[in-house]
């Protein structure tokens, strides 16, 4: 799922301060699942909002909906009229819902209230961790289904580089070294001398590095 | 010769190689370069000019190892892969060998959140590249001397002759796979390999041992790395925080007991160096006196290092 984090109270106070009618847009999907955009947390960011506008003695309607996809445009119509009563809308949904919104309601200002960050699992509990970089061109067969691209620092193809130690990542204790896994998984499959090969030079075209991309799907048309 | 490079003769001629280090200032004064290079010159074979180490701008090591050219020594001109995409890698690698730098050792590269240092801001929100890794720079390298082809498959009009290097953490975590990781560098066409700071020979002989069972000393010119210490607190600092570097408790002792830490810390060197070319395997020392150029020319003399073999 995509992951996303709100931003700071205190931004979304500043942005919104000198608007009168504020629409809290949730989205039921991803973002509710990391908890970050979902039903319950557009309520409770509308009562923190109210409390912080009354303590500041400023005057502002704060309404409520949630979206069961931001990012599809049906679903955003559902809400339209309510939309277009408002003259700002504090979207809590990934940045594709935000453009969504955008696109929809060229007349009304669209805020993210979140901070998309990445594409990932709940790991552990209250805990989400990347796992794709969506590069276009998946090597998870050659790498036990750990993924290089997104969960080593440096996005290495061939094994950890000289500053992995204790299974953890030389930027950090906290971050596990991808490559510590990979080679670990393939101990214990006792297929270590699969790692001999050398993986080329990946192609990033397929990646965002060929420009924003593009899915196509004529045969479904 | 692929190169001609002097480090290549030298390893040719069945020579015991040395190496060292000389870390590019932190400005664009030339005349920096140009005293260090003073003061190693003749103190080993050729010098490894850093490529903005722990992720902190320093002069280019292209430009600081042309320097060096220029007076006289040979470099070692380090490249890492978190800087520059596999065009501006092949394009200054084109422009180093135009400046007569023969010598190119592979690296990934500190991450850059490393910059944040002691008083140093680094540039910790850079983007990194990391658009290949060091082992597909070394078969980029390799292919651009021998196929006279660039990466994408486009010729290259002129020879590109260079002795291509590698780095090797024979002590590093995972371990198992740090012999496995070596093999791919020399088939990816390392000429030649420098490892991380050896402070426990008995650990390093273990893996020169797994290294020669599968022949790679024969495949390529190991180098083994030695860290010159300076105190007792450098040497817990490398046990503790230095990856792959592991430093015996006597070790420690000893230089915590030391009236004069740094003549202790040459001392050490040089027994080091003793007790490593007596490995198998082992085909010179890369000596590593960080910011302490002037420690070489005693640490090689008193090494019998001295004087460095003519080439031709």
């Amino acid at each position: 799922m995509i992951v996303a984090q709100r931003k700071p109270l205190q931004e979304i106070i500043e942005k919104l301060e000198k608007h009168k009618k504020v629409l809290i847009a949730g989205c039921a999907t991803c973002v509710a699942e990391c908890r970050s955009g979902g039903q319950k947390e557009v309520e409770l960011l509308a009562s923190q909002l109210r409390i912080a506008f009354a303590d500041k003695k400023i005057s502002i309607k704060i309404s409520e909906c949630c979206i069961e996809r931001q990012c599809e445009p049906e679903m955003i119509e559902e809400h339209a009229q309510k939309v277009l009563e408002q003259d700002v809308v504090l979207s809590i949904a990934c940045g594709v819902g935000v453009q969504e919104m955008s696109l929809r309601f060229a007349d009304i200002t669209i805020l993210p209230g979140l901070n998309t960050t990445f594409m990932g699992t709940h790991a552990k509990q209250n805990s989400w961790e990347e796992r794709c970089g969506g590069c276009g061109n998946c090597i998870l067969d050659l790498t036990m289904g750990i993924c290089p691209i997104a969960r080593c620092s440096k996005s290495l193809l061939n094994g950890p580089c000289g500053g992995t130690h204790d299974g953890k990542c030389e930027i950090s204790e906290d971050t596990p070294c991808a490559w510590a896994l990979i080679v670990e998984r393939h101990k214990e499959k006792g297929k270590l001398e699969q790692m001999e090969s050398i993986i080329p030079p990946k192609d990033w075209s397929t990646s965002r590095d060929g420009g924003p991309r593009v899915l196509a799907r004529e045969e479904l048309e | 010769m692929k190169s001609g490079s002097r480090l290549e003769k030298i390893l040719e001629q069945g020579n015991f190689a040395v190496t060292a280090e000389l870390g590019p200032p932190m400005s664009a004064d030339a005349e920096v370069i140009a005293k260090k290079a003073a003061i190693l010159n003749g103190t080993a074979d050729a010098f490894n000019v850093t490529d903005n180490q722990t992720a902190v701008v320093r002069m280019s090591s292209i430009a600081a190892s042309a320097i060096c050219v220029k007076e006289g020594i040979e470099p070692i001109m380090q490249m890492v892969c978190r800087d520059r995409n596999r065009i501006a890698m092949q394009s200054d690698i084109l422009g180093a060998v135009a400046l007569g730098i023969r010598n190119c050792l592979c690296l990934s590269g500190d991450h850059q959140s490393f910059g944040r240092a002691g008083k140093l801001l680094g540039h910790p929100g850079a983007k990194n590249v990391y658009d290949v890794d060091s082992i597909n720079l070394i078969s980029i390298l390799r292919t651009m001397r021998d196929e006279h082809k660039q990466q994408g498959g486009d010729p290259i009009k002129s020879d590109v002759p260079l002795f291509i290097g590698a780095a090797w953490t024979p002590l590093g975590d995972p371990v198992d796979f740090r012999v496995i990781r070596l093999g791919k560098k020399i088939q990816a066409g390392a000429d030649f390999v420098q490892t991380q700071g050896i402070y426990d020979v008995e650990r390093f002989s273990d893996a020169m041992k797994k290294a020669r069972e599968k022949g790679f000393h024969e495949k390529t010119a190991i180098l083994a790395g030695i860290i010159v210490p300076k105190s007792a607190g450098m040497l817990n600092y490398m046990n503790t925080s230095v990856a792959g570097v592991s430093v015996p408790e006597k070790m420690i002792q000893r230089m915590s007991q030391a009236e004069n830490p740094k003549e202790e810390g040459i001392k050490i060197t040089i027994e080091l160096i003793n007790e490593i070319r007596k490995i198998e395997g082992v085909r010179g020392v890369h000596i590593q006196p960080i910011e302490w150029e002037t420690a070489m020319q005693e640490i090689s003399g008193k090494a019998n290092l001295l004087p460095r073999p003519e080439t031709a």
